[in-house]
């Protein structure tokens, strides 16, 4: 298994490559610059700027020298915030969205799987319904919608946690982020582990326990879930890559200092070194966690063996 | 923005259709799932008042009542849902809006089942280099945020909604392609495959004639879901300021621009998000609905 | 390390924050910041949320003064040449907040360095009227040919190309700042973190952490401390508007430097005691491609501005107290009287769309041949507003528009390639001068220029106003400049800008003013 892993580790360097590539040119293709404001530079001005950014360069010799920076670990200057580079926003960023997103994911499988299989053990009766309906309202109301209602009844008319921002990250401020977070995870995991459960319990192992008598209990729990959970773990993978990068809703309305925002306005503000700097980041950890995900089946499931 | 991509696996375990009355048995199926034929019913309804949304309400779409700003539902002046910032009618708008949120949905998912559907049943029928090759093509694409694809693509064609959600549609592939390979290469081991083999049939004969059809199901399934992921996306792209062209509006417009007055103009966020969530209910309940159906342990 | 640096200040202000409510002595003023600051190096800014940062840190020879306007900063006392040109500065006696002493040097400096090409600096061009900064800038003439000179300590000497009467508000500006050379020079682009950077004015910065806060502290060595009684502001970083005012609300932040809009029903029922809305230096408009067809024709772009009720926008479209914009010079702008309105002001809007139709006749657009055009916005709710109430403005006279809206960059981009047919732009004033909006449509002003509008007589009389020193003149001269452009309507302007904020009762001193400049030096809070 260790092989495997290692194996997995060196062939995902080209991959990382490819997608470098790929996330460059597209990027470049967008019309605009980093330095169109409402304010038109003067020409002589506007060069002055290029060249201080080596944006005057043909686009593969730039490219080259970002593959040669990136190759040193160097992200580059961000375009935008000036005083920082691309390296020190997203270390600033990231411990914050990946303690939001973690929180989030856990929050989302605790009540996801237990509804799921609440549902499941109750299907197409009243239960299943309610259950599932609830569960799906984080995919049925946008969480742009969601978040700032949150804010402003939670934070606003009760005043039980602040309404946004961050404080010196104190619990309370994560609160409202995280059960935004994880409203739309929650439906997502819920219907996954119904599905798998209904299809669980009614297998042939399932039957043979309860024929044995065991306590319903216990099938669910012993038996019925751990290969409930599989399609579950395989959607964990990209599903905690995508949540722990950060959300530009979640952040912008609560005023996390994550890196979520920078994808979109990065992106916006055509700040090129921060969007390639955050699709790395993201990129790794999608890899990284797909592994995980894949060396969790092994654990999991004892038919699955690498070599 | 999460996008479930990995929730089709579940059902891809799906068997494959040994004949029609495997149809019938899983259509009568769904006719037993109440909340599925609920959701039928209200999708149908939605359908409907968008076709025929002109004849619906006296005001024209992209009408500005000056005297009527920002004003709260009114029987009178036949504003049923209210106006909004621009005096215009909500009801008449948000039936226009289902128009292009429903169109983009279908267009986009339509595209990502032509190109993954093609994409998986090669590769699954391939099998070997070229199927190696086909899916760490699909790895990398998996790799890169898709809010990345979404914006540059809003960027690059900014000016047609539709022209943007076809080619939204072509990144939101991959997951379908995957759940077709994985059909594929199990459809293939089958005996009627290897008998149309042996009677010198061609590959793309057999992968449209017979390997397609029997991976329909899954497909079906993961098509219910995708649409409300799509029209979903529609929506946050709405939140970002990038939204269809005024005065064409969507239903991710309306709930964005509601959701900035919910507190005094609650009824420019609550209509559309009402008819947003029925929807997205409905498309969700119908894929598990499905699901359930097809898959023939189920009973 | 960085991140080190950055937990170890949030953790002092962590501290500082839970000391403050026991000692009350500690005056801690929180503003929500509508953006992202860019930088802590004035060479770098160009947005005003930053600048909010900048003006509370250093101190150039100018500085703003408590209702906005230029007062006497870094230097004590001036003299001008009778011919207007020449400027000699006398610098105050005081120190950067290390203990150096502030010297002419540190001023010519940091011009060099902002004009350098090297530096990429976006706004070196404010310091074009310079004699030789331009040439430097552009590369056509060495770091000596400016000149700015230090004729010693405290004595700093500037030739100017044009008896500029703006020159001296320009001076309070980011880009005339002085820098710690000695600092700068040691660390390079470093010098701005909060371990290392030296600052004149009455703040300085101790953390910033992107996307949350940056945190600033009072400087003891500061000149006129003994006046200064905030202790300590935090500029939270906020890009959504709602959100600002939501932490308003929830009292926490005393100062929310924008609202938003679309509530402006509710704030002025619930929150009237804060909500303040005030003239501002700037102008909505939109522009028309004057060198592209069927904008050529003037009596186009006029019937098109006509048709505009700019009532109906301010009124309901708006509804935040902007004012309608007959001219391109807001009223009450500086060193200029009253603007030079267009023609059809104060007529009744029936009648003027009435005109417009002729206009449009006459060019041959009616019923037969219907002019059809391109709307252009960048995506903001309100754009998007007016751009729907100009559309149907617009059908009365048979013109079919289609809107069209993306981003910011591109918009630019395009406003400065010149795609575009009709779109909406705006400008904010660098500086109190109604030379500072004029300029826009003159040919020599290239890309900003973004109309390509090109009148002989409109360059001739803003060439005439840059030679007059004498102050009546000039303005008199700018408005017949100001309405040769009425005239030709190569923009049509639609709102002067007001500045919206909350601002707690709580806060003393803050004095409403047109440039919208506050700063934290002469604010206090009632204990």
């Amino acid at each position: 298994m260790l092989s495997y892993a290692l194996r997995r580790v060196v062939t995902a360097i080209p991959t990382l490559f490819v997608i470098i590539t790929i996330a460059f040119f597209m990027m470049r293709l967008a019309p605009g610059g980093p330095f169109d404001s409402d304010r038109a530079l003067p020409p002589e001005i506007e060069r002055n700027i290029q060249a201080a950014y080596d944006l005057d360069k043909p686009l593969v010799e730039q490219y080259l020298i970002y593959l040669g920076r990136i190759l040193k670990g160097d992200f580059g200057p961000s375009l935008k915030i000036r005083d920082f580079s691309v390296g020190e926003l997203i270390a600033s960023g990231a411990p914050a969205s990946m303690e939001l997103g973690f929180s989030a994911i856990v929050l989302a499988l605790i009540i996801g799987v237990s509804f799921g299989t609440l549902a499941a053990l109750r299907q197409n009766s009243a239960t299943d319904f309610s259950v599932m309906s609830v569960s799906m309202i984080g995919i049925a109301v946008p969480n742009f919608v969601m978040a700032p209602l949150l804010s402003l009844v939670i934070g606003v008319y009760l005043d039980l946690l602040p309404t946004s921002g961050w404080g010196s990250g104190e619990l309370r401020y994560k609160i409202l982020p995280v059960i935004a977070l994880a409203l739309p995870q929650i439906a997502y995991v819920a219907r996954l582990t119904r599905g798998s459960m209904v299809e669980v319990l009614h297998s042939n192992f399932v039957r043979t326990a309860r024929a044995k008598g065991l306590r319903e209990r216990l099938v669910v729990v012993r038996h019925a879930l751990k290969g409930a959970i599989m399609p579950v773990v395989s959607y964990l993978g990209p599903a905690t890559a995508a949540v722990m990068t950060g959300s530009v809703v979640i952040e912008t309305i609560f005023g996390v200092p994550g890196i979520g925002t920078y994808f979109v306005n990065a992106a916006l503000n055509r700040d090129y070194p921060l969007v390639m700097g955050v699709i790395i980041i993201y990129a790794v950890l999608i890899m990284l966690l797909n592994l995980l995900v894949d060396l969790l089946y092994a654990v999991l499931d004892p038919k699955v063996r690498y070599s | 923005m999460i996008h479930a991509t990995a929730s089709g696996d579940g059902l891809a375990r799906v068997e494959e259709f040994k004949g029609r009355s495997l149809w019938q048995d899983a259509w009568a199926r769904l006719f037993r799932n109440k909340a599925a034929v609920v959701s039928m019913v209200v999708l149908g309804v939605i359908a409907v008042l968008a076709v025929f949304a002109p004849l619906l309400s006296p005001h024209p779409y992209d009408e500005i009542y000056w005297d009527r700003i920002q004003a709260p539902p009114d029987f009178a002046n036949a504003h049923w849902f209210g106006t909004d910032g621009n005096g215009r009618d909500m009801f008449v708008r948000i039936l226009y809006g289902a128009r292009v949120s429903l169109a983009v949905g279908l267009l986009a998912t339509t595209v990502s089942l032509l190109i993954g559907v093609t994409y998986g049943a090669v590769a699954g029928f391939l099998g070997g280099r070229i199927d190696n090759l086909m899916m760490r093509i699909v790895d990398v694409l998996y790799s890169l945020p898709f809010m990345f694809f979404v914006i540059m693509l809003m960027v690059v064609f900014g000016r047609n909604i539709f022209l943007i959600f076809v080619a939204l549609g072509a990144v939101e592939w991959l997951t379908m392609a995957r759940i077709v390979r994985g059909q594929t290469i199990s459809v293939k081991r089958k005996e009627f495959i290897e008998a149309a083999h042996a009677g010198g049939v061609s590959n793309t004969k057999i992968i449209f004639r017979h390997v397609i059809p029997n991976v329909l199901g899954p497909v079906i399934v993961y098509m219910t879901l995708t649409i409300p992921q799509v029209i979903l996306t529609e929506s946050f792209l709405s939140f970002l300021g990038l939204g269809v062209q005024e005065p064409l509006t969507s239903w991710g417009v309306l709930i964005a621009e509601g959701a900035k007055v919910m507190e005094f103009a609650s009824w420019m966020l609550f209509f559309p998000a009402l008819f947003l969530a029925a929807t997205l209910f409905a498309f969700n309940f119908i894929g598990d609905g499905l699901r359930d159906a097809l898959d023939p342990k189920d009973r | 390390m960085l991140l080190k640096t950055l937990k170890h200040a949030a953790l002092g202000v962590g501290l500082a924050v839970a000391m403050s409510g026991a000692a009350q002595a500690e005056k801690v003023l929180r503003i929500g910041n509508d953006g992202e600051p860019q930088s802590m190096d004035p060479h770098y800014i160009s947005t005003v949320q930053t600048s909010r940062l900048s003006d509370d840190m250093i101190m150039g020879l100018l500085t703003y003064g408590q209702n906005g306007e230029p007062i006497a900063g870094a230097a004590e006392s001036w003299t001008i040449s009778d011919d207007g040109k020449t400027y000699t500065f006398k610098i105050r006696d005081h120190l950067w907040s290390d203990g150096t002493p502030v010297t002419a040097e540190d001023f010519v400096y940091a011009w060099r360095r902002i004009l350098a090409p090297e530096t990429g600096a976006e706004y070196a061009s404010l310091l074009y009227i310079i004699k030789g900064a331009e040439e430097f800038n552009t590369g056509k003439a060495d770091p000596d040919a400016l000149a700015a000179e230090a004729i010693d300590d405290k004595t700093l000497r500037v030739e100017l190309t044009a008896p500029a009467p703006y020159f001296l508000a320009q001076l309070t500006h980011q880009t005339a700042f002085p820098l710690p050379r000695h600092v700068v020079e040691k660390f390079d682009r470093d010098w701005t973190k909060p371990e290392n950077i030296v600052v004149n004015g009455p703040y300085k910065l101790v953390s910033w952490t992107p996307k949350v806060e940056a945190t600033l502290v009072k400087n003891d060595k500061f000149y006129d401390a003994d006046n200064v009684a905030i202790d300590k502001v935090i500029y939270y970083s906020m890009e959504d508007r709602t959100a600002i005012q939501k932490r308003f609300r929830a009292g926490e932040i005393d100062v929310g430097r924008d609202i938003a809009s679309e509530q402006i029903d509710w704030l002025r029922a619930n929150m009237a005691d804060s909500l303040r809305i005030v003239p501002y230096a700037g102008i909505y408009y939109y522009v028309f491609r004057s060198d592209k067809e069927p904008f050529t024709d003037a009596r186009v772009r006029k019937a098109l501005s006509m048709a505009i009720n700019r009532e109906v926008i301010a009124d309901k479209v708006l509804r935040t107290g902007e004012l309608p914009a007959y001219s391109f010079v807001p009223p009450g702008t500086g060193n200029y009287g009253e603007p030079a309105y267009a023609d059809w002001k104060g007529a009744p809007y029936d009648q003027v769309v009435e005109e417009a139709k002729a206009l449009l006749a006459e060019a041959g657009y009616g019923p037969d041949k219907p002019l059809s055009i391109t709307l252009r916005y960048n995506d903001s709710e309100n754009h998007k507003r007016i751009a729907v109430a100009v559309q149907s403005m617009w059908k009365q006279l048979g013109v079919n528009t289609e809107l069209f809206n993306t981003d910011g960059k591109i918009h630019y981009a395009d406003l400065k390639q010149g795609n575009f047919e009709v779109a909406r732009a705006g400008w904010i004033a660098d500086y109190n001068d109604a030379q500072n909006y004029l300029f826009l449509m003159e040919s020599k002003s290239g890309p900003i220029n973004y109309s390509k509008f090109n009148n002989e007589k409109f360059d001739g009389l803003m060439a005439e106003a840059e030679a007059v020193a004498d102050l009546g003149q000039r303005a008199k001269i700018l408005a017949e400049a100001e309405e040769v452009a009425m005239d030709g309507q190569p923009v049509a302007p639609i709102y002067y800008y007001v500045s919206k904020q909350l601002i707690s009762p709580q806060v003393v001193g803050w004095v409403d003013n047109a440039p919208d400049r506050h700063p934290t030096r002469f604010l206090d809070l009632k204990q």
